[in-house]
């Protein structure tokens, strides 16, 4: 049952995709810790967490994938469930800080000295035992979408007003962060990490290793996603996005199909979260913030909605994009983003990936019927399927249509 | 006929929008192995019906029987899927984006957990029931192909197969026939009276050589009530009938 759950995850797009991400995946940290600084070759370390870090924001975007590409979930608070993953394993990176703080308790985290606290919060118990953080990392973004889902989809809360929702959840969350009395580090955050694991956060090792890892989560989660979506399970979740009344009358419980795949995405972004805060050094409660949710369904749009791979490019190429210009133009950034958005939603809607394989199989099409011309006696399609029938076939990983 | 001995028993049925009785007061009685015509004008309630029946709309009053025992007015759709009952929209609604092996597989009856479907692999027996269907659907040479991309009758056709795949006891079939050649309307009046003989059948239609093709008891909704109840011939020489709908 397993075997085959597994198995069917793969094809070979799925393998190529997997195959290079893993070659990238050793290649990068090898190159920065194996080759001396002087060759061409070597990667500098900062790129190897800055690669890391969209790494992070790759998984950030399959898992919103997952539910609007295939569920048809439009979420604009990914961002909360990232951030919570990333609170998680910064409250674990703050614990190992120990008594090397500025102010030295071996116990309290600088803030909470700071704030006069005598004691540590019951929520900030076990988190200085790795294992237990990381069980957090999955629990409270997976508990936060459990309770979120559970109340919205039986209700029956759907399209915009979902969408409206899920900003409001982040934002929500954003207020809470802010405030100093809630134990998280207010406005500052959680920063100045010492170790992880036993090994220097700033470490070049350290960086290579935490970059591998990110690699990792993204390759067993695309692998994951794969297996769910082409599942029966998965077929049904497309029938939800394109027809959900109809698949109640099949008898399905949609409520409990969004909330399965609601979850298990939630959690994918937590596990996200928790690999970018170890990268970036810092969690402050600006990952809430509404916008950010936002930006990741740029990503996904751009890369192609409901391909999976697609919101993976799409992530990586709008976070480079994004580095550059704000290095080189700063105050163009924001606009460049809003234009990027509006031309894909115009001329790409089925963003990248989904552009490629489809102009792919109008390619094979094309010569198909050139060669029928030339004197095969096979017809390129039967007479009565019309000849952009097969189009539509072949690009038909259950992309959704533009207009929804 | 009592609630006990029924299939489907609507007793008193009203369902109004915004003060507009879309049905009032109705009452209807199907029995185990029945299959009912309702015909109407349109806006007569045939739909709304329908709806109420498969737990789309609440009914503001009266009383939904399944079996004689289930109260259909507490559960949702999902739960009077279950039960047996099984629907075709007016509108034809497949998955468009799945292909027709894969609407069919949707559709066929099995476990509807998703983690029963997660883990599900298709049996033989699965293959050769959808193999089945999709010979007496027509859509055999079709299986692979987007439902998007079928023709309006083909269309229909995958969704009686749908309907046909659920294994319901009480099938409601909502114009079968609309948008249909006279050929493929015969057809489906045929497909439809096979169906009949291992399943309780309720077909509105307002093609009426299609009624009469399926030669069974009648009955006609106007205002959200019925009017007249018969063979299709007794129904026809009722004045009001011919008034408020075969006149026109
Ligand atoms: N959700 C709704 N909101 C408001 N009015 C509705 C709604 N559903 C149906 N109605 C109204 O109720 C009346 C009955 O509609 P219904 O669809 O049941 O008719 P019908 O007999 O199926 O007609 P047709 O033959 O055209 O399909 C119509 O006047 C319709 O406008
Ligand atoms: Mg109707």
């Amino acid at each position: 049952m397993m075997t085959s759950f597994l198995f069917r995850a793969l094809d070979a797009r799925a393998g190529l995709f997997l195959i290079i991400l893993l070659a990238l995946t050793v290649a990068i940290p090898a190159s920065n810790l194996l080759l001396p600084e002087t060759s061409p070759l070597h990667v500098p370390t900062y790129a190897v967490t800055l690669m890391g870090k969209y790494l992070t924001y790759a998984l950030l975007a399959l898992s919103v994938d997952l539910v609007w590409g295939y569920c048809g979930i439009l979420s604009l608070g990914h961002g909360a469930f990232f951030a919570l993953g990333g609170y998680a394993m910064g409250m674990y990176l703050m614990r190992q800080i120990g008594s090397r703080g500025v102010y030295g308790d071996p116990l309290l985290p600088d803030f909470m000295v700071f704030l006069n606290w005598k004691e540590l919060p019951w929520y900030w118990y076990g988190f200085d035992m790795f294992p237990f953080a990381a069980i957090m990392v999955l629990f409270v973004p997976g508990l936060l979408a459990f309770v979120f889902g559970w109340f919205a989809f039986r209700s029956r809360v759907t399209g915009v007003y979902l969408s409206i929702i899920t900003q409001a959840l982040t934002y929500a969350l954003l207020l809470a962060f802010f405030r100093n009395d809630m134990g998280f580090g207010g406005n500052n955050g959680l920063t100045d990490f010492k170790d992880i694991l036993g090994f220097d956060v700033q470490a070049d090792s350290t960086r290579a290793g935490l970059f591998i890892a990110s690699g990792l989560a993204l390759a067993l989660c695309f692998l994951l996603c794969r297996a769910l979506t082409r599942s029966k399970l998965g077929k049904v979740l497309v029938a939800v996005r394109d027809a959900e009344s109809r698949t109640r009358f099949l008898g399905y419980r949609v409520e409990h199909y969004k909330l399965f795949v609601w979850t298990i995405s939630a959690m994918m972004a937590g596990i996200a979260g928790a690999l970018y805060v170890p990268q970036v050094g810092i969690i402050n409660p600006g990952e809430f913030s509404p916008a950010n949710s936002i930006e990741v369904v740029i990503w996904v749009a751009v890369g192609g909605r409901g391909t999976l791979i697609g919101p993976v490019i799409g992530a990586v190429l709008v976070n480079f994009a994004k580095t550059w210009f704000t290095a080189a133009l700063p105050d163009i950034w924001l606009f460049a983003l809003g234009g990027l958005f509006l031309g894909v939603t115009l001329f790409l809607p089925k963003g990248i990936v989904g552009t490629v394989s489809q102009g792919w199989s109008a390619l094979r099409q094309r010569s198909a019927s050139a060669a029928y011309e030339a004197g095969s006696d096979e017809p390129p399609g039967s007479p009565d399927a019309p000849a952009d029938v097969s189009h539509k076939r072949a690009s038909s990983d259950a992309s959704p249509q533009p207009a929804e | 006929m009592s609630r006990q001995t029924s299939l489907l028993y609507l007793d008193g049925v009203s369902v109004s929008f915004d003060g507009f009785k879309a049905l009032n007061d109705l009452s209807l009685v199907i029995a185990e192995g029945e299959m009912r015509a309702i015909i109407g004008p349109n806006g007569a309630g045939k739909t709304t019906m329908m709806d109420v029946i498969t737990g789309k709309t609440r009914p503001d009053t009266g009383e939904v029987y399944f079996n004689g025992v289930v109260d259909l007015t507490g559960e949702d759709e999902a739960a009077i899927a279950e039960l047996g009952i099984g629907r075709k929209f007016q509108k034809p609604t497949v998955f468009e984006s799945h292909t027709v092996w894969d609407n069919l597989e949707l559709a066929l009856k099995a476990p509807r957990g998703p983690f029963a479907t997660l883990f599900h692999v298709i049996s033989g027996g699965e293959k050769k029931r959808i193999e089945d269907l999709l010979e007496l659907i027509r859509l055999g040479d079709k299986r692979n192909e987007l439902a998007a991309n079928l023709s309006h009758g083909q269309k229909q056709w995958l969704e009686i197969g749908m309907l046909l795949a659920q294994d319901p006891k009480l099938l409601l079939v909502d114009e079968p026939a609309a948008g249909m050649t006279d050929a493929e309307t015969a057809e489906t009046a045929e497909l439809l009276k096979d169906i009949a003989q291992t399943h309780s059948v309720v077909v509105v239609e307002h093609d009426m050589t299609f009624v009469r093709s399926l030669g069974v008891k009648v009955t006609v909704l106007h205002e959200g009530s019925v009017l007249a109840e018969g063979s299709l011939d007794h129904v026809s020489a009722d004045e009001r009938v011919v008034e408020v709908y075969l006149g026109r």
